[in-house]
């Protein structure tokens, strides 16, 4: 049964039609990458995978249940930029995460609580390579800094999918080397559906079990907007990434429990 | 080389910056020694010394008839006035202003009104005040809220609008309903923005306060002023400008100093 279901989806804006019949189906634990040229909807389809916006015909189902329509805990987000707290210390953004949804009043926590909570921000900012710079503020990290701890801050949520508005867009390329590693490692310990937007094909090729391409398949030269994108190309990638993942998913019983992705503990 | 590429070193910055006031002073100083030479009587331009006398006889000797020291109680009466108003204001703008500009619900009533509000000179409405609040404390104390108050609320509301949209949907996919977003990622970004709003209407602040008190008081800095002011007492006056300037100066200065030290995050702050 495929984990997300897009049905028919039309997203327009007025007169511009940005997204039109678009049909997708993707399996739990799929890393999707999304490319396509500037303005051919593929932000806009990411946007209504995480409930910023609503589409305009159609719907979204999320295990088979129709996706709610603003952002909540179930699916986490990094963006190019502005993904971290600027007021908030390195622990503190991934420790928020921890304490919002036990807080609901306060939004923190105090005592014990949030000793654990520092502790369990404190392992996961050690394993994306930040353990030496908890208490910085994000000014003080590189780019390439800042998005590993907006993936932490995502991350220690344990959501279900993993949106990414091209989030190595900003860096430099050597950089942008060790995130791809990065992301593939966390992406193998978890079950993360993973979506990326990102510009750069080889990118899109290099880190994707599935490469969605968007494109306009009508073109009114007199009418630009009148017809939306859809994707053109569906192509399957990285076989052997994709068949492990598959095994893992689906262990034999007597193997299921060495297996567990050892993330979880984190 | 160009204007625009010269740059003062330490010494000569300080220097520069020494130089104006040093110019007025000399300016008055002589003017004032001119005058005096021509007529000892003249109370238009006062000497350091008389003005060191007049300080001498309100700040450090008792009042004959009440006994209390009046520069003091005029200085207290005058600084609870503006704390309690820029307190409540603060508070007020604060809260208006998180509304206006983080929900969008509030932010269509909201806005709006205190557009309009704004514009309302506070002046021409303080009769109004006296009339409603009476001629005691809360009538002055609710000039500066009602001047700044509209101010300061619309300032916070474009700067919790600037808050980018990126930060707002990622605290919701952290798990944040309505208030905790507010809580824990809109109020602590504009906290120090909330300072340097005070910072700057404090000039305003001090206005109200001195119009209120000329008006309608028994005492604080601006009825001294304007109570002396029958007597051309320039001897009064000069030093008590001066000291309000000073007491303003050392705000705007403890704002600065907090903003940098409670938020060395906030770049602005360093401004």
């Amino acid at each position: 049964m495929s984990f997300i279901q897009v049905e028919n989806v039309w997203q327009e804006y007025g007169d511009q039609v940005v997204l039109e019949r678009l049909n997708l189906s993707v399996a739990e634990g799929e890393f999707c990458t999304l490319v396509g040229a500037s303005g051919c909807g593929k932000s806009t389809f990411l946007r209504l995978l995480l409930g910023q916006e609503r589409p305009s015909r159609g719907r979204i189902l999320l295990d088979g249940a129709p996706l709610a329509d603003e952002p909540d805990a179930s699916r986490g987000v990094v963006f190019q930029r502005y993904s971290v707290f600027p007021h908030l210390s390195v622990l503190d953004n991934v420790t928020l995460g921890l304490e919002l949804p036990r807080a609901p009043l306060l939004g923190r926590l105090f005592g014990q609580a949030r000793r654990e909570a520092r502790d369990q921000a404190a392992a996961i900012l050690e394993r994306v390579g930040l353990g030496h710079a908890l208490d910085k503020y994000p000014s003080a990290l590189s780019g390439g800094m800042q998005q590993r701890l907006a993936i932490a801050q995502a991350l220690v949520m344990k959501p279900r999918v993993l949106l990414l508005d091209e989030p190595f867009g900003a860096l430099d390329p050597g950089i942008r080397k060790d995130m791809h590693a990065l992301l593939l490692e966390l992406w193998q310990e978890t079950r993360l559906t993973v979506f990326m937007v990102t510009h750069d094909l080889s990118e899109g090729f290099t880190l994707g079990t599935r490469i969605l391409v968007f494109d306009k398949t009508r073109l009114d030269l007199q009418a630009p907007n009148a017809y939306g994108a859809r994707v053109t190309y569906d192509i399957p990638l990285n076989r052997d990434r994709r068949a492990a993942r598959i095994a893992v998913d689906t262990p034999p019983a007597a193997v299921a429990g060495l297996l567990q992705p050892h993330y979880q503990g984190a | 080389m160009r204007l625009i590429n010269r740059h003062p070193d330490r010494t000569g910055r300080l220097a520069l910056a020494i130089l104006p006031f040093a110019l007025l002073l000399f300016a008055y100083f002589s003017g004032s020694m001119a005058r005096l030479a021509d007529n000892p009587n003249d109370k238009l331009l006062p000497s350091a010394t008389q003005m060191a006398d007049a300080v001498d006889r309100l700040a450090l000797q008792p009042d004959k008839r009440s006994g209390d020291y009046l520069f003091w109680r005029d200085t207290a009466s005058s600084l609870q006035r503006l704390g309690l108003g820029l307190g409540i204001a603060a508070l007020a703008g604060l809260c208006l202003g998180i509304a206006a500009g983080t929900l969008p619900l509030f932010g269509a009533p909201l806005s709006p009104l205190l557009t309009v509000l704004s514009m309302v000179p506070p002046l021409a409405i303080l009769p109004i005040l006296f009339i409603v609040f009476g001629l005691g404390e809360l009538a002055k104390v609710m000039l500066i809220v009602i001047g700044i108050t509209p101010v300061l609320a619309r300032d916070l509301e474009q700067r919790a609008r600037e808050i980018p949209q990126e930060l707002l949907i990622k605290a919701q996919t952290l798990g944040a309903n309505t208030w905790t977003l507010i809580l824990r990622v809109v109020l602590p970004q504009l906290l120090p923005r909330l300072l340097i709003a005070l910072r700057l209407v404090l000039g305003s602040a001090w206005l109200f306060l001195i119009a209120a008190e000329a008006i309608a008081s028994t005492d604080g800095l601006g009825y001294r002023i304007f109570l002396v002011r029958r007597y051309m007492a320039m001897d009064v006056i000069l030093p008590y400008v001066a000291w309000i300037t000073l007491l303003a100066w050392a705000m705007d200065h403890g704002l600065r100093c907090l903003a940098q030290g409670c938020f060395p995050w906030y770049e602005g702050a360093k401004a």
